[in-house]
C-alpha cells in the first residue's frame, strides 16, 4: 500500500464535498432567509478544502503558518473596522488580493518547471488574469476611496491606457510562444510588469458612477482567474469554486449593465465622453429653493413618500438620519417607501447595505419597476443626493447620453424634493430637468443637516 | 492532455451551474452575495498551499500568495457576515 496515494483519495473527496457546500452556499446567499447559512456554509467548505490540503505540504509549515496568521490578522481588522460607507473600495481591496494570489501562483509555476505548451499557456492566462485583477481593484479601491483622481484624457490615464492595449498582443505571444518567455529571463519578468499596469490602464479611465459594473466585473475575474490557477495545479475544487464566482461576477455584471441600458463594452471602452452635445441647451429655466421649515411641513402633510437615496447618502452618512425621519414620518400616519435603483451608489445593491446598517426594515424597499407605475399617488419623493437614476432626460429626450436608462420616476409625484450640495450634474455630466420642473423644490446642503433638521421640527 | 479536457469539462458545467444558480437574485442581496463570492474566490489560498518550496524565489511566491489569499479569506468571510447580519425584517 502506498500512502500517498491514500491521501490523495482522500484530498480529492473532501474536494468534493467541498465544491458542493460551495454551490449549496452561494445558493442559499441569494435568498434573505437563507443567507446568513449561506455564507457560513461556504466557509466550512474553505475550511476543510484548506484543512485536507495542509495534510501534505511541500511548502515550511513555519512559512504557511506565519503567511495565514498575518493575513487573518489584516483581513479581520480590515473587516471588523471599515464603515458601511467604504463598503465599496473594501470588497475591491480583498478582490484584488484574491486576483494577486492567483497570479503569484502562476508565477511560482512558471519558475518551478519548464512548462510543456498548454502549461505555458495556463500560466500566461491566469498570471494576465490575476495581474489585472489585482492592480484593477487597487484603482478600483482608490477610486472609490478617493485617493485616486486621475481622470479620463490626462496624460498618466493615456500611457496607461496605452499599456492596456500592448498587453492583449503581449499574452497572446507569451501563450503561444513558450521558448520566448523561458530564455532571456527579463522578457518574462516583463510581462508581469506589464499586466500589472494594463490593469491600471483598464481601469483609470472608467469614471465613478460606472463602478458597480466594474466590481462586479472584478469580482468576476477574480474567480475566473482562480480557475485557471485550478487548471493548472490540476485542482477541483479550485476550478469550481473559481467558476461559481466566475459567474456570479458575470450576472451581476450584465445586470448593472442592464440598469444603465448600457452594454459593457460601452461603459469600459467608451463611458459618457460623447455627453458633451447637451451642454449646448444652457439654461433650463429656474430652481425653487426650499428650507427645511418648510419643507416638514409640507411632509407632515403628506399621506405617502417615496425616499430616493443614491450616493450623496454614503458620502453624507447620512443613512441613520433617513431613517429616523422615516419611522417619525410613518408615527404621523404617513406611509413610506424607499424607492432603490439598481445603480444607485458605488456598488451593487449599495443603498440597500446601508439602509439595512440604519435598521430599515427590507420590505420597504422598492424597484423602480413595482414604483413607477403608482408614482402619481406618491405625495413627496425625497430625493437624498441622487441624480442620475431620478433624471427625466432618460425617459423625455432621445439626444440624451443616457436616454433609455430606467429610472425613478420622481417626476411624477405631486411635489419632489432634491436634497444637493450645489447644483454641478451627476456623474454621466448631463444636466438634469427634474431640477427645474415645476413641482420640484430643491433643498441645498449637506444631507445629514438639512434632514436633521426636519427630524427636531417633527420632535418638536 | 486528458485531463485537461475533463477538467475543462468541470469549468464549463461550473460556470453554466454558476449561472443557473443566481439568475434571480433580490437587488437587497447584490452586495452580500458580490462579498460572499468574492471571499470564496479565496479559494486560491488552496492553490497557494499546493506551490512547491524548491528554491528561495518559490519560497517567497509562496508566502505572499498564501499571505494575499488569506486576507481575501478572513476578510471577505468576516464582512459578509457582518453585512447579512444587518438585514432583517422589522416586525
Amino acid at each position: 500500500m502506498n500512502t500517498l496515494i491514500d491521501i490523495t483519495i482522500f484530498q480529492n473527496l473532501v474536494y468534493i464535498v467541498s465544491s458542493v457546500l460551495f454551490i449549496l452556499g452561494i445558493k442559499m446567499l441569494g435568498k434573505e432567509s437563507t443567507a446568513v447559512r449561506g455564507n457560513i456554509l461556504s466557509s466550512v467548505a474553505m475550511l476543510s478544502a484548506v484543512s485536507v490540503t495542509l495534510i501534505d505540504v511541500d511548502i515550511g509549515i513555519a512559512i504557511i503558518i506565519s503567511a495565514i496568521i498575518l493575513g487573518a490578522l489584516i483581513g479581520s481588522v480590515i473587516a471588523l473596522k471599515v464603515k458601511m460607507t467604504a463598503i465599496p473600495e473594501m470588497v475591491a481591496l480583498f478582490n484584488g488580493f484574491g486576483g494577486m494570489a492567483s497570479f503569484l501562483i502562476a508565477w511560482s509555476q512558471f519558475t518551478d518547471t519548464q512548462p510543456a505548451l498548454l502549461q505555458n499557456l495556463l500560466i500566461m492566462i491566469t498570471i494576465y488574469i490575476g495581474g489585472i485583477t489585482f492592480s484593477g481593484s487597487i484603482v478600483a479601491y482608490g477610486k472609490l476611496s478617493e485617493k485616486i483622481n486621475l481622470e479620463k484624457g490626462s496624460l498618466v490615464t493615456n500611457i496607461l491606457v496605452t499599456f492596456f492595449y500592448l498587453s492583449i498582443p503581449a499574452l497572446l505571444i507569451m501563450m503561444f510562444v513558450p521558448a520566448l518567455s523561458i530564455n532571456p529571463n527579463f522578457i518574462f519578468l516583463g510581462f508581469l510588469v506589464l499586466t500589472v499596469l494594463a490593469g491600471l490602464g483598464f481601469v483609470m479611465p472608467i469614471g465613478g458612477g460606472d463602478m458597480p459594473v466594474v466590481i462586479s466585473l472584478l469580482n468576476s475575474l477574480s474567480g475566473i482567474a482562480a480557475a485557471f490557477a485550478g487548471l493548472l495545479l490540476l485542482n477541483n475544487v479550485l476550478i469550481v469554486a473559481g467558476s461559481l464566482v466566475g459567474a456570479s461576477g458575470l450576472i451581476l455584471t450584465i445586470i448593472m449593465a442592464k440598469a444603465m441600458n448600457r452594454t459593457i463594452g460601452n461603459i469600459l471602452f467608451v463611458g459618457y465622453a460623447s455627453a458633451s452635445s447637451s451642454k449646448s441647451e444652457g439654461e433650463q429655466g429656474e430652481v425653487k429653493p426650499i428650507n427645511a421649515e418648510d419643507a416638514y411641513l409640507i411632509l407632515e402633510n403628506a399621506s405617502s413618500v417615496l425616499v430616493v437615496p443614491g450616493y450623496g447618502m454614503a458620502v453624507a452618512q447620512a443613512q441613520h438620519v433617513v431613517r429616523e425621519l422615516g419611522e417619525l414620518m410613518e408615527e404621523n400616519g404617513t406611509e413610506v417607501k424607499y424607492g432603490i435603483h439598481p445603480v444607485a451608489g458605488r456598488m451593487p445593491g449599495h443603498m440597500n447595505v446601508l439602509l439595512a446598517e440604519a435598521n430599515v426594515s427590507y420590505d420597504l424597499l422598492v424597484e423602480p419597476d413595482d414604483v413607477n407605475p403608482t408614482m402619481d399617488t406618491f405625495d413627496v419623493a425625497v430625493v437624498i443626493g441622487a441624480n442620475d437614476v431620478v433624471n427625466p432626460s432618460a425617459t423625455e429626450e432621445p439626444g440624451s447620453p443616457i436616454y433609455g436608462m430606467p429610472i425613478i420616476e420622481v417626476h411624477n409625484a405631486k411635489t419632489v424634493f432634491v436634497l444637493k450640495r450645489s447644483m454641478s450634474s451627476g456623474f454621466a455630466g448631463v444636466q438634469n430637468p427634474l431640477f427645474f420642473k415645476e413641482n420640484t423644490r430643491m433643498l441645498f446642503g449637506d444631507a445629514k443637516e438639512s434632514i436633521g433638521t426636519v427630524v427636531s421640527e417633527f420632535k418638536d | 492532455m486528458e485531463i485537461y479536457i475533463l477538467l475543462g469539462f468541470v469549468l464549463l458545467l461550473s460556470i453554466f451551474l454558476g449561472l443557473e444558480l443566481i439568475s434571480k437574485v433580490p437587488s437587497t442581496l447584490h452586495t452580500p452575495l458580490m462579498s460572499g463570492a468574492n471571499a470564496i474566490s479565496g479559494i486560491a489560498l488552496v492553490g497557494a498551499l499546493m506551490l512547491s518550496a524548491e528554491g528561495q524565489i518559490q519560497n517567497v511566491l509562496a508566502f505572499f500568495a498564501i499571505l494575499f489569499a488569506s486576507i481575501n479569506v478572513f476578510g471577505g468571510y468576516l464582512v459578509t457576515n457582518r453585512m447579512l447580519s444587518m438585514f432583517k425584517k422589522k416586525s
